[in-house]
């Protein structure tokens, strides 16, 4: 099985079915940890550090972190993707973050901030998971 | 933080970011497709800016 390296990292493959799923696991859970996982810890750094600030900017704008209510479908879309942080997302619910202010004039670019770190850590997670079976 | 490309610029850094190491694997050329996208988003939303500015007619 091969995979890529680069000369400052050496990528390690999760061959084994449940190996592979805590590496997504992880990789839902903490932004990043996947990739810290399979050894590309520059990738992970940069992962760690983006989303985390996405998702806290986003917070910071009066940004809010949808409930999932079935009833109003962008609603429940838009809490998929602000569920795609894991840890931060679980955290910033349990501590009554992101409640949003709709009447604040950055209520819209937080939710676009939450929105979108939440849908790109799981393209972050897809790719921990092409690295976990060697395609990459 | 009001200011429209404060956020923008904001906005565009960690995606930027985020998709160039997504599809490079060397340091050198994310960090070049990074300043390109980052740069891109950046020019465009300028671009429209300037192309809506005597909207509504």
């Amino acid at each position: 099985m091969a995979t890529k390296s680069t000369a400052a990292e050496g990528a390690r493959p999760a061959s084994e079915p449940g190996t592979l799923v805590l590496v997504c696991v992880a990789a839902w859970a903490i932004p990043g940890a996947g990739h810290f996982w399979l050894g590309r810890a520059q990738k992970g750094a940069v992962f760690l550090v983006s989303l985390t600030a996405m998702f806290l900017v986003g917070l910071l704008l009066k940004g809010r972190l949808f409930p999932f209510d079935l009833s109003e479908p962008l609603v429940a879309l838009a809490a998929f993707a602000n569920a795609g942080l894991g840890l931060p997302w679980i955290a910033g619910r349990a501590l009554g973050l992101g409640s949003g202010l709709v009447t604040a004039v950055s209520y819209e670019y937080g939710n676009t901030f939450l929105i979108v770190a939440g849908l790109l850590n799981f393209l972050v997670m897809l790719d921990a998971y092409d690295i976990g079976v060697g395609r990459k | 933080m009001t200011s429209h490309l404060l956020l923008l610029v904001a906005f565009a850094l960690p995606v930027s970011a985020v998709f160039a190491t997504l599809s490079r694997d060397e340091p050198r050329d994310q960090l070049r497709t990074g300043g390109m996208m980052f740069g891109g988003f950046v020019l465009a939303a300028i671009v429209l800016g300037w192309l809506m500015y005597p909207l509504p007619l």
